[in-house]
């Protein structure tokens, strides 16, 4: 069987990332392709390099055999390659038939939209995979399964050959799910050729016909599905990766700072409990979407847990805005710096000073002299790289406005420091900065815990792993049970040993 | 030079001598010094104005209602003064009774969630329908004031008018809240990034509650001194006038994206547009050109502050590189 679509030899870098490197996928009429690997192997980055969103600086693209090139969006659409997002790209106040037909509408008297063929079409193109919506329902009205549907009838109405499904999944119900499975049986009977990109080992092995594996933005391996076992399969995601080395760290772990006790939230984690010693790097590993960030947001006083304590040195502590968890000495380095991290076009000093104002005024009045020493204490202690604490923190590099970042949240003195994805997006000599000073912040008797959805780094940096899986920790793991493929497996859902 | 261009205040300020010098060439009296004072004078209330508008604008709201604000409170002081109430329980009830409606935005902004365009834009017809049905749409007039109640601001005080030295020590005062008190730097927080300001322990609704607030108190001090001023007082007292103080924002560099800006800024692009509306009648240019530059310093002045950004980002590869 000749494939579909077939890329070969595909790299993609970004400015100080290799992005994917001489990669190859294969997909096939009729046929399941999931695609595998850990976060950052390049799944995301081949979706759109296979949309066009991206164009590779190597490699080709064949369609049908002929080489192709998908400069736009448009020309991907139009070789038949359609993409169904995790978040679905729809307009949620247009019509379930707008959605479908927005940009290729059918077109009646003097070119305008006939919007009677519009719906009865949309109507038969649902009727086509089994959907059974209003064409004049407001998506916004719609659950995310429904949503699905209008997404993959869109993909249907312009006539998709590939269809990509990018952990379509992730937020559906189990109901919603099995409906999802049917539907891409339709499909595979209408001949269409899938990629899917799943998280899931149990709804791989149960809907995929192949597989292809990515690691570290390289092509690893690929087969057909009933001939590899999980084992296998997880071996192949996680494989001997690239040696980064960590910063040795003498593991003296002193008493316990903190103590998490049936943390629990309507919607976003339950059951969680965890302690925490002074001197230790706790990692807490898990899927993108494994409610990590959610738990360490409740603990930082951000969102409220529904039910559940929190105690530090032994004391019961409340924490109900982010003010008292500062002052009960609790910080949080957010993932998203642009966003939660640095006040662009505000001074690097009063970035510093921000949450310790409190500590650096007199009698209701700023002192700035007292903030510009804060400043200077904390950003050389982290060797920042600034013409001027006075300068606008937004025009410093990525890496600098970390250790800005950084730089705040270690003036409040805190005891115990959260950093969510310490290391994402940043070059790899900043890589090994973090690292360098997260032993160091250990040392010094702090107690860190880190997020993180890198194994290597989750390994390599802490004393203490915890895996959470669908807003639940399913695993903790320290010293010789902390190998990839425990965290890979508790965090993926996989039941039996090896 | 190229120092002195960074900063738009001292570009501002620039444009603004210039404007003058090119005034007094062709009217020499314009710059003598009783007469600056007066320009000086007339602009006072679009200062006040402009200080609440800012630090509103600041934390990415913005205030509609200011003009309405002022209108009300200034009736109010005219009713009360109409009743025998004195003037110094009229000046204090004027600067609550404003505070209060700018709390009532503030607290629509922050508990609501409704966004400070919409919230203002309805409280600004709220609170003039307020002066219609307190007053079926009459005019208070100048003889049914007392003249203490209309000399106050008119009263000189070594050199200058009461007025202007309200501005003055507002001026003061603002420029102390924001750069040297823990609330004012929350403004430029909560303006800058809200979502970082929230990690960092500021709340974000009440720093906005606040600008409110402080924007409404403004606003009706304002509404006497106007009122009293040119002794009148109807529903349409100064409307439209709240563009005027955006405006002035604006072009004193206040970046409508909120945290960016400062006071003195803002005072030059009062100043500017002070000038530009008591000289252009004096060299007798009509009203319309008054419009049409004012509406061009706008537009030159955002765009002047978008291109200096630009230029900035070249900085930063520069910095890269080296």
């Amino acid at each position: 069987m000749t494939p579909v679509l077939s890329l070969r030899g595909i790299s993609k870098s970004f400015p100080g990332v290799m992005a994917l490197s001489g990669v190859q996928l294969d997909l096939y009429p009729g046929q399941v392709t999931a695609l595998v690997g850990e976060n950052g192997a390049g799944k995301s980055t081949i979706v759109k390099v296979l949309t066009g969103i991206y164009q590779p600086e190597e490699g080709t693209i064949s369609v049908d055999g002929t080489a192709m090139r998908f400069a736009t969006p448009g020309d991907a659409a139009k070789a038949g390659v359609t993409a169904i997002h995790q978040e679905t790209v729809l307009f949620d106040e247009l019509t379930v038939a707008e959605n479908i037909w927005l940009g290729h509408a059918p077109r009646g008297a003097f070119g305008l939209i006939d919007r009677r063929a519009m719906r009865s079409k949309a109507v038969e193109l649902m009727r086509s995979i089994g959907a059974d919506l209003d064409p004049d329902e407001v998506l916004k009205d719609l659950g995310i399964a429904s949503k699905h549907l209008v997404a993959i009838a869109r993909a249907l109405s312009i006539d998709a050959r590939v269809v990509i499904m990018d952990e379509p999944t992730a937020a559906l119900s189990h109901k919603e799910i099995n409906e999802l499975y049917e539907l891409v049986e339709t499909l595979k009977a209408q001949g269409k050729a899938i990629l899917f990109i799943s998280h899931k080992f149990d709804e791989i092995f149960r809907i995929a016909d192949r597989y292809t594996v990515f690691r570290d933005g390289q092509f690893v391996g690929e087969g057909k599905i009933v001939e590899v076992s999980e084992t296998a399969l997880v071996q192949m995601m996680v494989g001997r990766s690239v040696d980064q080395i960590f910063p040795k760290r003498t593991h003296n772990v002193g008493a316990e700072v903190l103590r998490v006790a049936g943390y629990n939230h309507p919607t976003e984690f339950a059951d969680i409990a965890f302690t925490l010693r002074r001197g230790e790097i706790l990692g807490f590993y898990g899927l993108v979407g494994a409610g990590r960030s959610e738990v360490m947001q409740a603990l930082f006083g951000i969102t409220k847990p529904s039910r559940g304590a929190c105690m530090i040195d032994g004391k019961a502590a409340i924490i109900r805005t982010t003010t008292e968890a500062i002052a009960q000495g609790i910080v949080y380095v957010p993932e998203d710096r642009g966003r939660q991290g640095a006040v662009k076009g505000m001074p690097i000093f009063q970035n510093v000073s921000l949450p310790s104002l409190a500590q650096t005024s007199r009698g209701g009045f700023l002192r700035l002299a007292e903030e510009f020493k804060l400043a200077r204490d904390y950003t050389s202690r982290l060797d920042l790289r600034a013409a001027s604490l006075d300068q606008d923190v937004g025009l410093l590099s990525g890496g600098n406005q970390q250790k800005v970042v950084i730089a705040k949240w270690l003036a409040t003195k805190p005891r115990v420091i959260i950093l969510d994805e310490p290391t994402k997006g940043i070059d790899i000599g900043s890589k090994a900065a973090v690292h360098e000073f997260m032993a160091e912040l250990a040392a010094q008797g702090l107690a860190v815990i880190m997020v993180s959805s890198e194994i290597p780094e989750v390994l390599g940096m802490s004393d203490r792993v915890i895996v959470m899986r669908e807003g639940r920790i399913v695993a903790e793991v320290s010293g010789e049970q902390m190998t990839p493929e425990t965290l890979v497996r508790a965090a993926a859902g996989i039941q039996e040993a090896a | 030079m190229t120092r002195l261009f960074k900063s738009r205040e001292a570009l501002l300020a620039l444009v603004i001598v210039l404007m003058t010098a090119l005034i007094a060439w062709r009217f020499p009296a314009f710059i003598a010094p009783a007469n600056l004072a007066s320009v000086f004078n007339d602009t006072a209330p679009l200062m006040i104005l402009a200080l609440g508008q800012m630090i509103v604008i600041l934390t990415k709201c913005i205030d509609l209602s200011v003009t309405a604000t002022l209108a009300l409170a200034g009736m109010a002081a005219a009713l009360m003064n109409g009743a025998g109430v004195p003037l110094p329980v009229i000046l204090l009830a004027v600067v609550v009774l404003g505070a209060v409606l700018g709390a009532v935005n503030g607290l629509l902004v922050w508990k609501v969630g409704i966004p400070s365009i919409v919230v203002t834009l309805g409280t600004m017809t709220i609170y003039r329908g307020v002066i219609f049905l307190l007053t079926d749409g009459k005019w208070v007039n100048a003889h049914e004031m007392t003249d203490g109640f209309k000399a106050l601001p008119r009263a000189v005080l070594v050199g200058l008018p009461v007025m202007s030295w309200i501005a003055v020590v507002l001026i003061a005062v603002f420029a102390v809240v924001l750069n040297r008190t823990s609330l004012g730097r929350a403004f430029f927080a909560v303006g800058g990034n809200p979502h970082a300001a929230v990690y960092a322990g500021i709340n974000v609704g009440r720093t906005q509650f606040a600008a409110f607030v402080i924007s409404g108190a403004l606003a009706g001090l304002a509404g006497y001194l106007w009122i009293a001023r040119y002794a009148v007082a109807y529903v349409d007292v100064a409307s439209g006038f709240e563009l005027n103080v955006i405006a002035a924002c604006v072009i004193g560099g206040i970046s409508i994206a909120g945290g960016v800006g400062s006071v003195s800024g803002v005072i030059l692009g009062a100043i500017f547009l002070g000038v530009i509306a008591n000289a252009l009648p004096v060299i007798g240019i009509s009203p319309f050109w008054q419009m049409a530059i004012s509406g061009s310093a706008i537009i030159i002045a955002v765009a002047f502050n978008a291109s200096q950004s630009r230029v900035k980002g070249r900085i930063i590869l520069k910095q890269a590189d080296a």
